[in-house]
């Protein structure tokens, strides 16, 4: 019983943080059309500015993730303006070519900085601890991570459900063209959408270092996780990518726990059995 | 790439004429370039021979890609599965005869592209993408549990393969090994153009300008495009045994997403839809990786990934583009006459 508490505390937690920093890349794909290759590279620069802001100045935990999540979005709204901006609606594979190309330079330039070591991220000696709540014990640091999850979601269906801004969002993803006859800014609607999938990988990136540590190739490594999860829940919806989350959390981290040996070979198995019974994702829109 | 697409049959009326010069003019380039390799860095001849077996990968991975617009991040599958079948027939199975283990490659490097594209063909776009990801890293998952017959993360090492023919053996500065991959390189690039142009081919072509109007014509999109897929493993395949038999080693590498990548990388540089952009963007890649990364290899990524978007962004058409403007060597592209 206190094993299954803990795997499913643990795979909960796991499931949250890929859905911080997928989330993003689904809005991205959803809103944008853009098979945005270079998200984990996002979370990983969030997780660099974090590791030196926390370890190497010393400055904690908080001011780190504030700083990690603003510095990202500053570094890639150029990206945003000059590139992304001129492979909207062009075909899928200019696309990934375009965001691998950033990927490996943000590997090469962040490498060239840091150094190819593990960057760690010190937690505050409050998520340190094991917290008591009431029948047993459970990590600080995962609970933490699970009520930012929550939180996200929360705040993310607020903004697009009923805010004057998520109305304008849905209505440039059902016809750009027509909403944009109507006056609405969809340039800036896009830039917007774009610093807030980034702010989110920034985030995702710094919390999940837990479960994710922040290393050299972790743009690469992590990648095709988070497009995994972006297709399997399908891409623009906030549910899909919840249950895909969770669904796919709870696969990875029972696989680890009961057969060790296999690592990742059941999730990928589960990954191709669902991409194959539903090609659209769970909850995605018919193209 | 998406012009106005014109009726297969066009493309047919202009794809189906040969050109036997031009095609004669390629090979004698590539047996010339393959030459001067030979005799110009003969201390460098284990890399040029890892050059010819990636150049196959790209290969087999535009006859999907550029030939039949399907885009894939696991093309590695094949290879691997060329190598490792080669390897287990080697270490396991006690056959030594290079050229068998070739055919064994083949063989296996077919079976997997016929199970990738039986499961990549049921997805579009982005699902079809994943789906190759999701492919390659559970076969390189499986290639590092079984390491009782793998040898996992070690490799599987121990292929002693006996002389060519009897005669030339497989000696320590690679000379057997280059050569013998140059000549499957030709024959292989010999008989992929013969596929490329037959209507076969240029059905693929129709099916990647407009799949709902082949259908509507009367042809089954489905068969069409496994059929590319099969003859694409065989000649990933052939890449992955030749990469065992000269090195006689099979790394997990050789079935991996990061492979795949690359792969994808040069192709795009050398140009989507040509076989002598395949080969070229391998040359070029591989030749600068060596260079590069055995200086820094986080130097050698920034660069090529500045490579890529300035390729994307300044010439989508790659660098064999730029060899339509010499004349007699470029390939002609839609239904232009």
């Amino acid at each position: 019983m206190q094993t299954i508490l803990s795997v499913a505390t643990d795979a909960f937690a796991y499931g949250m943080v890929l859905f911080i920093i997928s989330i993003g890349l689904s809005m991205t794909m959803g809103l944008m059309r853009v098979v945005n290759l270079a998200h984990g590279a996002f979370a990983m620069i969030g997780g660099y500015i974090a590791s030196y802001v926390a370890r190497d100045l010393g400055w904690g935990y908080a001011p780190a993730i504030v700083l990690a999540v603003a510095g990202t979005i500053l570094l890639c709204a150029p990206l945003e303006r000059f590139l992304y901006r001129r492979i909207y609606g062009k075909p899928e594979l200019l696309q990934v070519l375009l965001t691998i190309g950033i990927t490996f330079c943000v590997i090469g330039i962040t490498n060239y900085f840091f150094g190819p070591t593990l960057k760690t991220i010190p937690l505050p000696s409050v998520l340190a601890q094991p917290v008591d709540i009431g029948f047993r014990t459970l990590a600080g640091h995962r609970i933490f991570v699970i009520a930012c999850g929550i939180a996200v979601a929360a705040a993310l269906w607020f903004l697009i459900e009923r805010t004057a801004f998520g109305i304008k969002l849905r209505a440039t993803v059902d016809n750009a063209a027509m909403t944009d006859a109507l006056g609405v800014r969809t340039p800036t609607i896009y830039a917007v959408a774009f610093s807030i999938a980034v702010g989110l990988a920034a985030f995702g990136g710094v919390i999940g270092a837990e479960f994710l540590p922040v290393e050299p190739y972790y743009a690469l490594r992590y990648m095709v996780l988070f497009l995994v999860v972006v297709t399997v829940g399908g891409a623009g919806s906030i549910l899909g990518t919840v249950v895909a989350c969770l669904a796919l959390g709870a696969i990875d981290t029972v696989g680890r726990y009961l057969m060790p040996e296999f690592g990742n070979f059941f999730f990928y198995a589960a990954v191709i059995a669902i991409v194959s019974a539903f090609p659209r994702g769970f909850f995605g829109r018919a193209q | 790439m998406t012009q106005s697409a014109p009726l297969p049959a066009t493309v047919a009326a202009s794809f189906g004429k040969r050109h036997p010069l031009r095609d004669l003019a390629g090979f004698a380039a590539i047996i010339l370039a393959g030459a001067a390799g030979y005799f110009l860095f003969p201390d460098n001849l284990a890399l040029l021979t890892r050059i010819i077996a990636v150049a196959l990968l790209v290969l087999s991975l535009d006859l999907v890609t550029g030939y039949c617009g399907v885009a894939s991040l696991g093309q590695a599958t094949m290879f691997g599965a060329g190598a490792y079948a080669a390897g287990f027939a080697c270490v396991h199975g006690g056959v030594t005869e290079p050229l068998t283990l070739v055919l064994v490659g083949a063989i296996a490097g077919a079976a997997a592209g016929l199970v990738m594209g039986a499961i990549m063909l049921r997805a579009h776009g982005l699902a079809q993408l994943v789906l190759s990801i999701a492919i390659v890293q559970l076969g390189h998952e499986a290639a590092n549990k079984f390491s009782s017959y793998t040898g996992g993360s070690d490799g599987l090492a121990g292929l002693s393969v006996s002389p060519l023919f009897g005669v030339f053996e497989f000696d320590l500065w690679g000379r057997t090994a280059y050569l013998f991959g140059l000549v499957l390189l030709v024959v292989v690039f010999a008989l992929l153009r013969f596929v490329v142009s037959s209507p076969f081919g240029v059905l693929c072509r129709g099916i990647r300008q407009d799949p709902v109007r082949v259908k509507a014509m009367g042809a089954s999109v489905f068969p069409v495009m496994l059929k590319m897929f099969v003859i694409s493993g065989a000649v990933a395949g052939v890449g992955g045994a030749l990469a065992a038999i000269s090195t006689q080693v099979v790394g997990l590498d050789s079935i991996s997403f990061e492979l795949s990548a690359n792969a994808l990388v040069m192709l795009v540089l050398g140009g989507l839809g040509s076989l002598y952009g395949a080969l070229i963007g391998a040359v070029i890649f591989m030749g600068f990786e060596h260079t590069v990364s055995a200086y820094n290899p986080f130097h050698w990524l920034t660069m090529v990934g500045a490579l890529l978007v300035a390729v994307v962004l300044v010439a989508p058409g790659g660098l064999a583009s730029l060899l339509d403007k010499v004349p007699g060597l470029g390939r002609r592209e839609g239904g232009k006459p």
